[in-house]
């Protein structure tokens, strides 16, 4: 195993989505785990070639949604009942049909909340700077371009060998990802 | 169907109308729509239209000014009429932004291709919409600066929000539907900021979209979540957007006044929403397409297609009066009967014909193809029902206050200069900030017309 700080790793670079997802398939039965693709819109499939399992996002926007329910009903409830109570006329204190409006908004906002900020977070977005940004033809990665990085992390890179398999699999642009 | 005719979602049908011009790749709908914000050059026009919505936006400060320093007073209105001007404005604001959710939300979920290049500007104009509508309740309590009341805080004086109340509701809709639609927008930005981000040559501007991109590099993983969050805010927002005009409707229907106290109003609400809002898409996007060049993108079919859905939403709306009607003259409630009396032959009438044919007979003319496709027309048509929808807001407040339960209660109600002033002005703010927009953020969605092109380019193979 060859490990060497100052590269992030190896990247190529694709034509069409369809060249990427190959690739991606090719350099995992070769055994890589360390690697990423890179699209300037999700390319359908890619996920499956990368192994990705199911995210978290629904989860915490399930767990965003609860809270806010919850919160949103339990809330009216303290402030109505407990801590502001109105005797209008006999009428009771948990009058819980008028605190549906609010409860129901206030589950939109608590999920609609967990997931952008969940999704963001586990992104692990705002990030400024990336290695993969020191690739000079990377900037069309926001366009035209597909790129696919196998990271000097995977136990089985090296340099030359990871370079010539992406070649091997139809990469315009081999290049070097440094890691500063 | 006549022989030889193909079905209408047949192959055929959608290449003569696409959603897409042919001939598109990745590289070109990025250099086209980005070209519009990084590289064309300010036109004359923008200037000048900018200018004349600047003016009227300073129209609306000078008016709101005006009335911090006098007070509710500069209005024309007064007991029995307490709402006039702002409630009817406001909830036509509101109602006009429901379009761009229903675009983006809606339609997202059930996979209609033809929203993909009318999203982000719907959107937009949902968040626009929504600052305009924003600020009438506020200003309507008088007292703006003493707004935070409506809010739960705890306060030394241990006093809470009265959560019973639609009003309350109301604040709690719409804030949650302004935070929402911010959310949707911004996340489906975020890819387009970081095309923007690479693309731009200046530094400063480098440095701004780098900032609003968050280091989005498109990564599998990150459009992996990305996709998962779009389509829960998708599914999140279909139901707010359906909530909210339904607790507006609450602030009438809630109330007992005649006119007002009918369970027909959400649904009905809802649908004048829609159909207010799609005329206003269509009002932004045939001058947008023309300036811009954007006829590729913004083809025929999606114009059909809005004018459709003007036409079905136009005919609920036409269904809501005509049970309106109904069901105050079947009832039997002599207040009811009254109110339909009133409508018809009441001092406020012309308003109501003229609410009738802006919103239920023009909008007929688009049972035919050639109204669809007359651009001019439809354009026309969109500022119709825009006229229309804000028709039906001011007689739903005005006549039914005007005419109370008792003779001696009832009143007349007509605006002043400060009234119009701070209505225009809210337009001009509305068209500044589209201006705006255009200028500085791609008004279509480039990461999804490249996936629509990944699609047609698989569909032609």
């Amino acid at each position: 195993m060859e490990r060497r700080s100052h590269i992030y790793g190896v990247m190529g670079e694709f034509a069409t989505p369809e060249q990427l997802t190959h690739a991606v398939e090719k350099v995992r039965e070769a055994g890589y785990r360390r690697l990423d693709a890179y699209a300037p819109f999700p390319v359908e499939g890619l996920s499956q070639a990368l192994g990705l399992k199911r995210n978290l996002v629904p989860l915490i926007t399930l767990l965003g949604g609860l809270a806010g329910g919850v919160g949103g009903f339990g809330f009216q409830y303290w402030v109505a009942a407990i801590t502001y109570p109105m005797n209008i006329g006999g009428r009771p204190l948990n009058s819980w049909p008028a605190f549906i409006p609010v409860t129901f908004e206030l589950t939109i906002l608590g999920a609609s909340l967990a997931a952008v900020f969940g999704m963001l977070a586990l992104n692990k977005l705002p990030q400024p700077h990336h290695p993969v940004f020191n690739v000079h033809r990377f900037s069309h990665a926001s366009a035209d371009r597909f790129f696919l990085c196998i990271e000097a992390r995977d136990p089985k890179f090296h340099l030359a060998d990871t370079a010539r398999l992406l070649q091997s699999l139809h990469a315009h642009h081999v290049s070097e990802v440094s890691d500063d | 169907m006549s022989a030889g005719q193909p079905p209408l979602d047949s192959p055929e049908i959608r290449r003569l109308t696409p959603v897409l011009g042919p001939g598109y790749t990745y590289g070109s709908v990025t250099d086209k729509i980005s070209a519009i914000v990084l590289t064309r050059p300010t036109s004359l026009g923008w200037f000048v239209g900018f200018a004349i919505a600047f003016s009227l936006m300073g129209l609306m400060t000078v008016a709101i000014a005006w009335l911090v320093i006098k007070g509710t007073g500069i209005w024309g209105i007064n007991i029995p009429i307490g709402w006039g001007f702002a409630i009817v404005n406001f909830v036509w604001w509101i109602g006009i932004g429901h379009a761009g959710t229903l675009i983006s939300a809606i339609l997202f979920l059930l996979n209609q291709k033809w929203r993909t290049s009318i999203n982000r500007f719907a959107e937009a104009m949902t968040l626009f919409a929504v600052a305009c509508a924003g600020i009438f309740p506020l200003i309507h309590t008088g007292r703006p600066w003493m707004a935070f009341y409506m809010f739960p805080y705890p306060s030394t004086m241990g006093i809470w929000p009265q959560f019973r109340s639609p009003i309350i509701w109301d604040v709690f809709a719409v804030s949650t539907y302004g935070t929402v639609s911010l959310m949707f927008w911004f996340v489906g930005l975020l890819p387009d900021l970081a095309t923007l981000r690479d693309r731009s040559v200046q530094k400063p501007m480098k440095i701004i979209y780098g900032m609003l991109a968050m280091g989005w590099r498109g990564s599998a993983r990150h459009w992996h979540r990305y996709q998962s969050a779009y389509l829960l805010l998708a599914g999140l927002a279909t139901p707010l957007v359906l909530s909210v005009h339904s607790v507006i409707s609450f602030d009438f229907s809630i109330a007992i006044v005649p006119g007002w106290h009918t369970t027909i109003f959400p649904p009905y609400f809802v649908a004048g929403a829609i159909y207010s809002g799609f005329a206003m898409v269509l009002t932004i996007a045939i001058p947008l397409r023309k300036a811009y060049a954007l006829e590729d993108f913004i083809t025929m079919r999606h114009l059909d297609n809005m004018a459709k859905v003007m036409l079905a939403t136009g005919l609920i709306v036409a269904y809501g009066y005509f049970f309106e009607f109904f069901f105050s003259l079947y009832s039997g409630n002599k207040f009811d009967v009254f109110l339909v009396q009133q409508r018809l032959h009441g001092p406020y009438a012309p308003f109501y014909f003229a609410l009738i044919l802006c919103n239920i007979l023009t909008p007929q003319l688009l049972w035919f193809y050639k109204m669809r496709h007359n651009v001019v027309m439809l354009f026309i048509m969109s500022i119709v029902v825009n006229i229309g929808m804000w028709l039906e807001r001011f007689v739903i407040v005005v006549i039914s206050l005007t005419r109370d339960f008792v003779p001696s209660a009832w009143g007349r109600y007509s605006p002043t200069f400060w009234d119009w002033a701070t209505f225009i002005g809210t337009i001009g703010m509305f068209v500044t900030l589209i201006f705006l927009f255009v200028r500085v953020l791609p008004a279509i969605s480039i990461a999804e017309m490249r996936e629509l092109v990944a699609e047609t380019s698989e569909e032609e193979k």
